[in-house]
């Protein structure tokens, strides 16, 4: 993949193809010089450990490492059904509730459309730092907002400091993140949407089809491709997630290491932590891991789903 | 309410009554912040939910904050990487994109998945061969780096968005443009680019937010004092003053300010593409 093929394919009957390599060319050099190389050194890193003080090609070991040591073995197995549970509840809560909310503001003629959907996008734009520090604020219960909250409608008694017990911490911090990129799906559904012919929604009007069963009939089926879309999003998306773990519970991912996901367990094993060394190798090992877990999912997606979608063009 | 023809005003009613459940819950959080960051210590603790009167407003957060740290200067860090990095992003990948959704070639399909394999890999992943190679290009501690970083991250999903959007342009339209002798540049340039501008639109906001935001980047490839962004300035500031309440929410609500200004700016763009109609 060093060359274009583009460049040199000399088309039936037809001058090389000067402008495809034009088109392709500053964005093929950016993207291969600053994340491709980079991330397969990274790769190659994984292969690689200090023995006797100087770098050397281990084959699998650091892979034996992290599979076989009872301590390391836990540690990534926790993080990653911790990742599966938090990328669960973003399919079951924030991408349902975009959809709808899409829905909602795609209502012909609704007045304040523009209005409901900058609020609702609003927390999206917050950085983790804004929105981590929030949030701790909130449910703290030293502050007393959350409690107040909920005794307005008798619930005060089911409040908890959430995020320092090693059950709920985990879902508090899922669903706070679903609060801040709810506004994704939602804005990706909303443009597909309003991207649907006025003609298709009159033809379905005209067929007595309204309301709710044109949504579903109708509607739906042609954003399919949109929901594909942000469902990969919501899986590589729950992979990156790092900062929001590390800003609300610290890179010790606590209480008891019970909100580890993938991103802080490579962060504290890469960069180091209190106590802990950096360790590179060890690093580049869960990358990898990471990598091919990430890897698996998108060409499940690609290949078994994507090609199934229909394409409509109107 | 208005009550158009086929809606009636109960359903438009429980449509508005959703919404603004929701907005409530999406802005609650953010109005908080805001309102405790003008009230005096004791009022923030004891009575959270009351919006400052004349006896709690107080403005010594802000005097902190700006007392303190140079957030203009570091606005100005942040504004620049974001918006030349925005650019870059939407310029390349809609042309890359255009490249891989328009024309049938050999290795057309390699080249779509090769750009697509950096949706999935964080770039985070590569940081420390990316710290190698800017350290041996001097370009640490320069906003240079950061808007490469940032242009490289930006490039997959741009690419893959616009293609999704851009086969969805009528190829009427572009067969007309080369019948009428336009070059490839011209059909790009002229005709699609600005069909899809509501995609660009998206795409600019989606890009926007993850460089806006990033904390990690800022930290390894430009901690200094002239390169800092609003963002590891704020977290900074925070871990310093983590216990003065008054400073730490003035700085939050300070940091929440810009990103909702350029997210304006883009939004209008963003409504007035697709109202156009311009993608049908």
């Amino acid at each position: 993949m060093t060359d274009l093929p583009a460049t040199h394919e000399p088309a039936i009957k037809r001058p090389v193809r000067w402008h495809i390599g034009v088109f392709l060319l500053p964005a093929f050099i950016i993207y291969s010089a600053i994340m491709v190389l980079p991330l397969i050194e990274t790769l190659r890193l994984s292969f690689y450990n200090t023995v006797d003080g100087a770098p050397a090609f281990v084959g699998l070991a650091n892979y034996q490492v992290l599979f076989g040591d009872a301590r390391w073995a836990h540690d990534f197995w926790n993080a990653l059904v911790n990742n599966l549970i938090f990328f669960a509840i973003h399919m079951c809560v924030q991408n349902p509730i975009g959809v709808a909310l899409a829905a909602l503001l795609s209502t012909p003629k609704l007045r304040f459309a523009a209005f409901y959907r900058t609020a609702i996008f609003l927390p999206t734009l917050l950085s983790f730092v804004i929105v981590g520090f929030i949030w701790k604020l909130i449910l703290s219960p030293i502050w007393g907002v959350a409690p107040w909250l909920m005794s307005l409608v008798g619930t005060k008694w089911l409040f908890a400091p959430w995020l320092g017990q090693s059950g709920p911490a985990l879902i508090a911090v899922s669903l706070i993140s679903n609060w801040q990129y709810i506004g994704i799906p939602m804005m990706l559904i909303y443009a597909a949407l309003l991207s649907i012919p006025d003609e298709v929604i009159e033809a379905a009007e005209m067929d007595g089809i309204t309301g709710w069963s044109q949504f579903w009939k109708i509607k739906l089926p042609l954003i399919l491709p949109a929901i594909g879309i942000i469902s990969i999003l919501t899986f590589v998306g729950n992979f990156n997630a790092f900062d929001l773990v590390y800003t609300v519970q610290g890179a010790l991912a606590g209480p008891d290491m019970s909100t580890d996901i993938l991103g802080t367990l490579l962060y504290r094993t890469f960069f180091g932590f209190q106590l802990q060394l950096g360790d590179r190798s060890m690093g580049a090992t869960i990358a990898t891991v990471m990598f091919l877990i990430i890897l698996a999912g998108v060409s499940f997606y690609l290949f078994a789903i994507q090609r199934r979608m229909r394409r409509y063009q109107f | 309410m208005s009550t158009r023809a086929r809606t009636s005003p109960v359903r438009t009613g429980l449509v508005h009554l959703a919404l603004i459940g929701y907005t409530l819950i999406a802005v609650f959080p953010v109005f908080l912040t805001v309102i405790n960051s003008f009230k005096d210590r004791n009022a923030i603790f004891r009575s959270p939910m009351q919006v400052p009167l004349p006896s709690t407003f107080s403005l010594v957060g802000y005097k902190t904050v700006l007392g303190q740290a140079d957030f203009i200067h570091y606005f100005q860090n942040s504004f620049v990487v974001t918006i030349v990095s925005i650019l870059a992003v939407l310029l390349f990948g809609a042309m890359a994109a255009f490249a891989l959704s328009e024309y049938r070639f050999r290795g057309n399909a390699l080249m779509g998945l090769y750009m697509a394999i950096g949706i999935m890999i964080p770039i985070r992943l590569g940081t420390v061969a990316i710290l190698q190679g800017m350290v041996a290009s001097g370009l640490v501690n320069t906003l240079t780096a950061l808007i490469l970083v940032y242009t490289a991250q930006g490039i997959p999903l741009a690419i893959f968005i616009l293609s999704e959007f851009m086969r969805s342009v009528s190829d009427d339209l572009k067969n007309a443009g080369r019948i009428d002798g336009l070059s490839e540049y011209a059909i790009f340039f002229r005709l699609v680019l600005p069909l899809i501008r509501p995609a660009m639109a998206t795409v600019a906001v989606f890009t926007m937010i993850p460089i806006w935001n990033d904390l990690w980047f800022p930290l390894i490839l430009a901690p200094s004092e002239a390169t800092k962004t609003v963002t590891l300035g704020s977290q900074i500031f925070i871990g310093q003053f983590v216990t003065n309440w008054n400073a730490v929410l003035a700085a939050l609500s300070l940091a929440i300010l810009p990103i909702l200004v350029l997210y304006v700016i883009f939004a209008r763009q963003l409504i007035r593409g697709i109202t156009a109609g311009a993608v049908k």
